[in-house]
């Protein structure tokens, strides 16, 4: 065998959300604590591809990567019959807990980018004593709105283009061609009405301003970056949701923008280190290691 | 608004007149635009252009104001934006097109239909003059 392998293994699991079954693609590598990573509205888990291979983080944590039901590898349900796709709070948050579930993690560490970013507040508000922690990624309880979403899926525009056009401009200048063009990628490939289906969480229905302040950071530590040349989820916006919770660490990232898992892994890699160091050393503490 | 000098506000004028040029020089980007015919207005929101585009090549562009001539949508910026836009690392914020109308330093108007089927085409063709900008400015 001559080719390089990587580490990462891909498998389904069937997920019973809200009384349904759901075929649930998943990659992960690793062990150790469980690491959950959502993906950003309209993309999939490939976003994730180089936290999954990194041998040092694979080390100390089990890296979970799934596909949302209607992205990448996980197909929409059996009974889906055409209607349109939307995303809301309180569907997300049962999709993230049921696929722990059934994956049996033990108060895993969820870390969620945009809509991830946005939920994983939500998992702060309503189960906090279900996680370890919490990482949100160009997050905030709320950000205003800069395009139209009805472009995104209508029979005369291409959707594929135009949501990869959308988002291309949230990436940082520095980050590098062709990780750029990967991102994109996966937005060119989304199925019709999906990144929009998945914004109707992000600008209509999980809006959490003025619920965040019921945070307890005691309870489950929450971590929040953001990308410099985020326009969409500022650092402004995550500063501002940061100061309504006490105790919230917020990290804002230089030459990164919305994507900065993907759009930049190395970069990102400075920036995420820290916080899973912490992570760990947290967890020594807790279970007498120190 | 960001304000510019009068030196930058003739730079970024001169900028924008060689963007069908620079546009006849990278194939790549306007076969990107071999289905789009449109008359639209861009440039600095004092000083636009209206551009003539056919199969994805600008065969006119033309100071405004022409009496009586129709464009279907505009995208208009402050000088000060357009040169931010074309520095070769933007600043957070001066760095997208969109980003621009979010803060408020530029306008999109008029039927969006064809800025919209050629999102990734129009923010190409409006950052060919980043390359030389730098150079023309200092």
């Amino acid at each position: 065998m001559n080719g390089v392998i990587e580490p990462i293994i891909g498998r389904y699991v069937h997920v019973d959300i809200d009384g349904e079954m759901y075929r649930i693609y998943f990659e992960e590598s690793g062990t150790g604590i469980p690491l959950v990573c959502l993906h950003t509205a309209g993309s999939d888990g490939r976003q994730w591809r180089h936290l999954l291979a990194d041998e040092a983080f694979a080390k100390n944590f089990r890296i979970i990567a799934f596909d949302m039901p209607w992205h990448g590898k996980s197909n929409p349900p059996a009974s889906w019959d055409g209607t349109e796709y939307q995303l809301t709070t309180v569907r997300y948050t049962q999709t993230i807990r049921a696929f722990c579930k059934a994956l049996q993690l033990d108060r895993p560490v969820v870390m969620g980018c945009s809509i991830g970013g946005r939920i994983v507040l939500n998992l702060a508000i309503d189960h906090a004593d279900e996680f370890r922690a919490l990482i949100g990624l160009e997050g905030a309880d709320f950000q205003a709105p800069w395009y139209d979403t009805s472009w995104l899926n209508r029979p005369d525009v291409h959707g594929g283009e135009v949501c990869a056009a959308l988002v291309s401009g949230l990436m940082a200048p520095q980050s590098p061609a062709t990780s750029r063009a990967e991102t994109l990628w996966a937005y060119k490939q989304g199925g019709p009405g999906v990144f929009k289906g998945d914004l109707y969480f992000y600008r209509v229905d999980g809006d959490l301003r003025g619920r965040v302040e019921k945070i307890d950071t005691k309870v489950c530590p929450l971590f929040l970056l953001t990308g410099e040349y985020d326009f969409s989820c500022t650092p402004e916006d995550t500063r501002r949701t940061a100061a309504a919770i006490g105790g919230a660490s917020v990290t804002i990232m230089e030459q990164l923008g919305h994507f900065p898992m993907s759009e930049n892994p190395e970069q990102f890699r400075r920036y995420i280190s820290p916080v899973l160091d912490k992570i760990l050393a947290a967890e020594a503490e807790r279970t007498g290691l120190r | 608004m960001i304000s510019a000098s009068n030196a930058t506000d003739a730079a970024v004028i001169a900028a924008f007149a060689k963007i069908p040029a620079l546009l006849d020089q990278a194939p790549a980007l306007f076969v990107r635009g071999r289905f789009l015919d449109c008359e639209c207005l861009l440039g600095p929101i004092n000083h636009a252009f209206h551009a003539s585009i056919r199969q994805g090549r600008i065969v006119d562009l033309t100071p405004s104001p022409v009496l009586m001539r129709s464009w279907r949508f505009s995208y208009r910026a402050s000088v000060a934006a357009w040169a931010e836009y074309w520095r070769p690392a933007p600043r957070p914020g001066f760095h997208d097109l969109l980003a621009l109308t979010k803060r408020g330093e530029a306008v999109l108007e008029g039927d969006l239909h064809p800025f919209m089927t050629h999102l990734q085409y129009f923010k190409d063709v409006l950052a060919l003059p980043r390359r030389d900008f730098a150079t023309a400015v200092s």
